[in-house]
């Protein structure tokens, strides 16, 4: 088996706050504890969680857009993390990214032309004028758009035909990772699957590991090789895409897909409504994270963080009852717990 | 490994410089600032040619003299013809203009503009000079130096030149901040750009807007503050003319002979008017959320 392509080993970010005049600050929001996984050559890892679960930062330490507080990151077996800024740059030809907001992440001012090519001449791997728009062209047609809008500039493109312009932009030096952080969530759902069918048609014909942030459920098991699922900046369940749909073990991955809006006529998992909000980030309950809005909380998850440890093959959960808890199901659906009609009857 | 950086041969439209110049024309303000200026600019540059007189030669024959075929707007307390001094003055008054606060854009804008991307120390430092220079309202601050400096050309470029750094530096280091917050300059990032070539292409580019219009504003102050300043005799020296000067040995002979203030102030409004159309003109063209 080859050498994964991305590797982060007890990755962790803790953004301080600002401290006084003299002293420094103890306290801040732990966006990211302790976040260990790996992705092989030409694998799709989707994160799931929450808004605020920690997963764009996440995504952002894996390139280095944010400096980890603790931790080390792998790429292509070199550890990037402490690389001097020169190193790193050069680093950036195989690590790409593309973002959430379509709207922002181009330059306005600049030419659809001058936005692909832009990494191209960073790393020198196009001469001239004329080999440069040659580019330009390979990959607009790669993105399914028309090569001549080279010359345009983004105002007057669609989101979802930024989006494209964002992917021909990270695809270009054929990077052996992508980082994709929400790339659908800012387009219209009418939009949102033709790209996220480009990207998926694009990672199987180039094989980059790609590391997809996400909150659609539906998406991601579209996509995904491998699912990690995050809560308060932990990963509490990782597992290949089927087991964690069809097996999963962490009674809040449970929750998530119970929640997920399914087109499917007979639900045979009872919805579970999670009580509570999130907790703040700045306030992290102790033991298991997790414990005060779980079903299932012991005294033991109050007290002690559950590891992250194998529950089958190629599926891990951090949850001390990960094992014992079975998987909620009802032969006899309520149509009262399915969330349309709660909501319908409660509003 | 830069030199490919900007396609030459775009078939596409005009570049922004060019839009910017057609919608100006257009609308007919615009157009009427834009000849006002660029007719001043010429007889400055025309002056030798233009002026019918020396403007330093004095006639101890003709002074004090009412407008005549041969002295346009009649001559000074030295004889010396009026006309021609407006025309050689405007040279003084709009090089000053113009220069001092392109002058300042470009080293408050440079200052702003490290301030604002790099942050920490670096930004505390130039705030804190930028703050105490704009302590001082700017024509205090340019008396202050003029007078330890002396008068002269270069000093009066000097003197407003430091009165208007701050004020770009303070706009373009707001600019900055705001800017450098865009995904696409952490895009930049990710695609793996140096620093100074971020901000050079994708920083400045998004912030030249407010520091176009802030120096079309100051280019009308400029010409007004030299005004001020050679009227304080602190300005450009005599026997040279500039239109503040004019006004200012005008002023002592007002009784004898008003042309040589009419003339000047009417030259000093007429152009300060057109500079301050086209910023404003200019502020609704660089709008993005318009264009």
């Amino acid at each position: 088996m080859t050498a994964p392509v991305v590797r982060a080993e007890d990755l962790g970010k803790l953004f301080p706050d600002r401290g006084g005049l003299f002293s420094k600050a103890e306290t801040g929001v732990q966006a990211v504890d302790g976040v260990s996984f790996e992705i092989d050559r030409g694998e799709v890892l989707a994160v799931v969680g929450e808004s605020g679960c920690g997963k764009s930062t996440l995504g952002r330490l894996l390139l280095r857009l944010i400096e980890p507080s603790s931790g080390r990151v792998f790429l292509d077996g070199e550890e990037i993390t402490g690389l001097s800024a020169a190193r790193m740059r050069r680093y950036r030809q195989h690590a790409q990214m593309v973002f959430q907001d379509p709207y922002g992440s181009l330059s306005p001012r600049r030419t659809v032309a001058q936005i692909i090519a832009e990494p191209l001449e960073v790393f020198g791997l196009v001469k001239g004028q004329r080999e440069t728009r040659e580019k330009v062209a390979e990959l607009l047609t790669q993105v399914g758009l028309p090569t001549g809008v080279m010359d345009r500039k983004p105002r007057q493109f669609s989101g979802g035909q930024r989006q494209r312009i964002c992917i021909a932009r990270a695809i270009s030096v054929d990077p052996s990772f992508i980082v994709a952080d929400e790339p659908v969530s800012a387009l219209d759902v009418s939009i949102q699957a033709q790209v996220i069918n480009l990207m998926h048609d694009l990672q199987r014909k180039k094989r980059f590991s790609f590391l997809f942030i996400a909150h659609d459920l539906a998406v991601v098991r579209h996509m995904a090789d491998r699912v990690a699922v995050m809560y308060l900046g932990r990963i509490v369940e990782i597992g290949d895409k089927d087991r964690i749909y069809s097996a999963p073990h962490h009674p809040y991955t449970q929750a998530l897909l119970s929640a997920a809006p399914e087109a499917k006529l007979k639900r045979t998992n009872k919805r579970i409504v999670l009580q509570g909000d999130v907790p703040s980030p700045r306030k992290i309950p102790s033991g298991c994270s997790f414990h005060s809005r779980c079903p299932i909380a012991q005294d033991i998850c109050r007290v002690e963080r559950p590891p992250l440890a194998s529950v089958g093959p190629g599926q891990a959960a951090a949850c001390h009852f990960a094992e014992a808890f079975p998987i909620p199901r009802t032969d006899d659906p309520d149509p009262v717990e399915d969330a349309p009609h709660r909501r319908a009857v409660s509003s | 490994m830069m030199s490919i950086s900007e396609p030459a041969n775009l078939p596409d439209a005009p570049g922004t410089t060019a839009t910017v110049l057609r919608t100006i024309l257009w609308q007919p303000a615009g157009l009427i600032a834009v000849s006002v200026v660029v007719l001043f600019v010429l007889i400055a540059i025309l002056a030798p040619w233009l002026a019918p007189h020396d403007p330093l030669s004095q006639s101890f024959l003709s002074i004090n003299a009412q407008p005549t075929a041969d002295h346009l707007l009649g001559t000074d307390q030295f004889g010396r013809d009026v006309l021609s001094r407006l025309i050689y003055g405007s040279r003084n008054s709009l090089i000053i203009g113009f220069l001092s606060p392109t002058l300042a854009a470009l080293i408050g804008g440079t200052l702003g503009v490290i301030a604002g991307y790099f942050g920490g120390i670096t930004d505390r430092l130039v705030t804190r000079v930028i703050d105490m220079l704009m302590a001082f309202p700017e024509l205090l601050l340019a008396i202050l130096i003029a007078a330890a400096l002396g008068g002269g050309f270069w000093n009066v470029v000097a003197v407003l030149t430091v009165a208007f750094t701050p004020g770009f530096a303070r706009v373009a280091r707001a600019s900055t901040m705001s800017v450098k917050e865009e995904p696409y300059v952490e895009a930049a990032i990710a695609a793996g750009l140096r620093t100074p070539i971020i901000i050079v292409r994708h920083v400045v580019p998004n912030i030249a807007a407010p520091i176009v219009v802030l120096l079309t504003l100051w280019t009308a102050s400029a010409i007004r503050l030299e005004a001020t300043l050679s009227f304080l005799g602190i300005g450009t020296q005599p026997p040279a003319a500039s239109w503040g000067n004019i006004i200012r040995e005008g002023l002592s002979n007002i009784f004898a002979t008003s042309w040589p203030i009419l003339a000047a102030g009417l030259a000093i409004t007429v152009v300060v008017m057109a500079i301050s159309i086209l910023g404003d003109i200019m502020r609704d063209i660089l709008d993005p959320e318009i264009n």
